[in-house]
């Protein structure tokens, strides 16, 4: 396949990021126009219900979408880079699974204080989550863990194990909670942007920010790391920091996307993947080039799950599949019809 | 200057795959090691290289121990080119070149020239472009040793350099094969120390300042090619009947198996 080059995505992707922003701005069950969105984001106020809907309802959401896309995105390239495996995933060190069952457990034992609270409540199960999500990578990447450094095949099947037993733990949770509980955990499992709040944003927004400054740093530890983990220690790279260093920022990365838009799949496994085919594997680029797309495309799958069932909405997480996984088929073809 | 394994012992779970080996790799000189499958050559490599830590004994690398070298410094200095690499990224030959200028901070316009330049070298402009994971065999090990030759391109500020090759002609054809050792020489002639391990007698012998015959996790013989290679030894070794001859024009020692 031949290779776009890098620069011209990523340009092409900071152009579409906010128009598609923008236009996600007008869509939902109240239509705005383009020219009302824009003279509100120019800070001229429309009127007091377009303003309402506007700033406290989408633009959160939409810049939520933008933050978590890019960190599912951006982690799921580096995670690929460190197992050597273009099928590799956040969720293969255990994060996801682990999320899901703290998540889970709160909905499940806290429920009286969900139905008492519902700000209190969802920072629970937001809290939840974000725990068991980093207990779970962090009982994995002690299991691959010995005196020799830590082995990503061990990470690999230890994050298997685990992701079996979250499952069962999940399995177990659901089937000891009640008929409104269980929809809460699968809709939850489902990944939605919905709830997103200013706070929920600002909080994204910060680990968004801090893993785009701390990658670039492990951009070429990344690209040797791809030749072999001795390769990469012969050409001076300390493999086991680097290696400790992406699987934490991995983890708090996942985790608060996780806790706070719940499992939004796919965008972390085929986005990299996608973005690879067109300008190559140099993680200098990759990485960025992911999160930006990551973004774009989480960006349109929420526009898209608040416009198909109107006036109801879909949750998130299964229009980013819906979107991604055909054009993700047509690129493998077209890739098979090259070589 | 020199790499130099002090009487290296290495015990892996239960077997001993080295035993008191001690071996001196000068600069400005090609050692070649040889010896049946099993013989301990690979092992020796790791250690000297830093992948192992040997039971007993310790590597030294330009008089420092090896492992006291900061990690950048010491890939300026010594660089290693495996038998395999699994790279299955779709990098193109310039690119993976180019990862053996990570340990430098020399810019990339001196970079990119460096990079065509050790490509050219091992016969591969013509794969600059091209996407490593659709190569040969012949031409991914090209371009690997291309890469491993980039990173020691330039001379070190910290002391003298070594390249360290396993098995680097097998994937060859005969030209490039010959290529190869031209290229080793070449480096020698340059100051470097090279270490290889190599299964061709006559390669060895034709290219060795240093031979060293492995045999059962210990040293059989070393030395130069000419004083050491015998009958009785290459029959000791590997079992094998053979008439040892003189190649007639460079004079150095042939094997006939």
């Amino acid at each position: 396949m031949r290779r776009v080059s890098a620069q011209s995505l990523i340009w092409a992707l900071a152009i579409l990021l906010p128009v598609a922003a923008l236009v996600s701005m007008t869509v939902g069950t109240v239509n705005i126009s383009l020219a009302d969105a824009l003279s509100a984001v120019a800070g001229n106020s429309v009127n007091q219900q377009t303003d309402t809907i506007l700033f406290d309802i989408r633009l959160p959401r939409i810049l939520l979408a933008i933050f978590v896309g890019a960190v599912l995105a951006s982690t799921g390239a580096v995670m690929q880079g460190l197992f050597r495996n273009p099928l590799a995933d956040p969720s293969l060190i255990g994060v996801s699974s682990g999320a899901s069952v703290g998540a889970s457990l709160m909905i499940v034992t806290a429920g009286g204080f969900i139905q008492s609270g519902a700000l209190v409540g969802l920072s629970l199960v937001a809290v939840g989550a974000f725990v068991g999500g980093f207990a779970a990578t962090l009982l994995v990447y002690r299991l691959a863990t010995s005196g020799i450094g830590t082995s990503v095949t061990t990470m690999l099947l230890a994050g298997i194990a685990i992701g079996a037993l979250a499952g069962a733990l999940n399995s177990l949770l659901s089937y000891f909670s009640d008929n409104d509980m269980l929809r809460q955990i699968s809709l939850w499992q489902m990944g939605n942007l919905s709830g997103a709040s200013w706070l929920k944003v600002s909080i994204m927004g910060a680990v968004a920010i801090f893993l785009m400054l701390l990658f670039p740093r492990e951009s070429k530890a990344l690209n040797a790391l791809l030749l072999g983990e001795s390769e990469a220690r012969h050409l001076g790279i300390d493999v086991q920091r680097v290696k400790r260093r992406l699987i934490v920022l991995t983890a708090l990365g996942v985790g608060v996307s996780v806790a706070l838009a719940g499992l939004v799949g796919f965008v972390g496994l085929i986005m990299p993947h996608i973005v690879r085919l067109a300008i190559g594997p140099d993680h200098r680029w990759l990485v960025p080039g992911s999160a930006l797309a990551g973004a774009t495309l989480l960006v349109i799958a929420d526009s898209l799950a608040r416009i198909v069932v109107i006036p109801a909405e879909l949750p998130t997480g299964i229009l980013t599949a819906l979107l991604g996984a055909p054009f993700f088929v047509a690129l493998l073809l077209q890739q098979r019809k090259d070589v | 200057m020199t790499m130099f394994a002090d009487n290296i012992s290495l015990h892996l779970s239960g077997f001993d795959l080295l035993r008191n080996i001690s071996l001196e790799v000068e600069a400005g000189a090609v050692t070649a090691i040889v010896g049946p499958n099993g013989a301990g050559k690979s092992s020796l490599l790791k250690v000297l290289t830093g992948e192992v830590t040997a039971t007993r004994g310790d590597v030294y690398l330009n008089q420092r121990e090896l492992t006291h070298w900061p990690l950048l410094d010491r890939a300026q200095m010594l660089a290693v080119l495996p038998q395999h690499t699994l790279l299955n990224f779709p990098f193109t030959a310039d690119e993976v070149v180019g990862l053996g200028r990570i340990p430098h901070q020399t810019g990339v316009t001196k970079d990119n020239q460096i990079i065509a330049q050790a490509l050219d070298l091992v016969d591969a402009s013509y794969l600059q472009k091209r996407f490593y994971t659709q190569m040969s065999g012949g031409e991914k090990q090209r371009v690997q040793l291309a890469r491993v030759l980039a990173q020691i391109w330039q001379p070190s500020d910290h002391g003298e350099q070594f390249l360290v090759l396993d098995e680097p002609t097998s994937a060859f054809d005969l030209s490039h094969q010959q290529l190869t050792l031209d290229i080793v020489r070449q480096l020698a002639e340059r100051g470097v120390g090279v270490l290889m391990v190599v299964h061709d007698l006559n390669l060895a012998a034709r290219c060795a300042d240093n031979l060293v015959v492995f045999d059962g996790g210990v040293i059989a013989a070393q030395g130069k090619p000419k004083d050491i290679l015998s009958e009785q030894l290459i029959d000791k070794v590997f079992g094998v009947k053979s008439i040892i001859s003189q190649h007639p024009v460079t004079k150095r020692p042939l094997v006939i198996v």
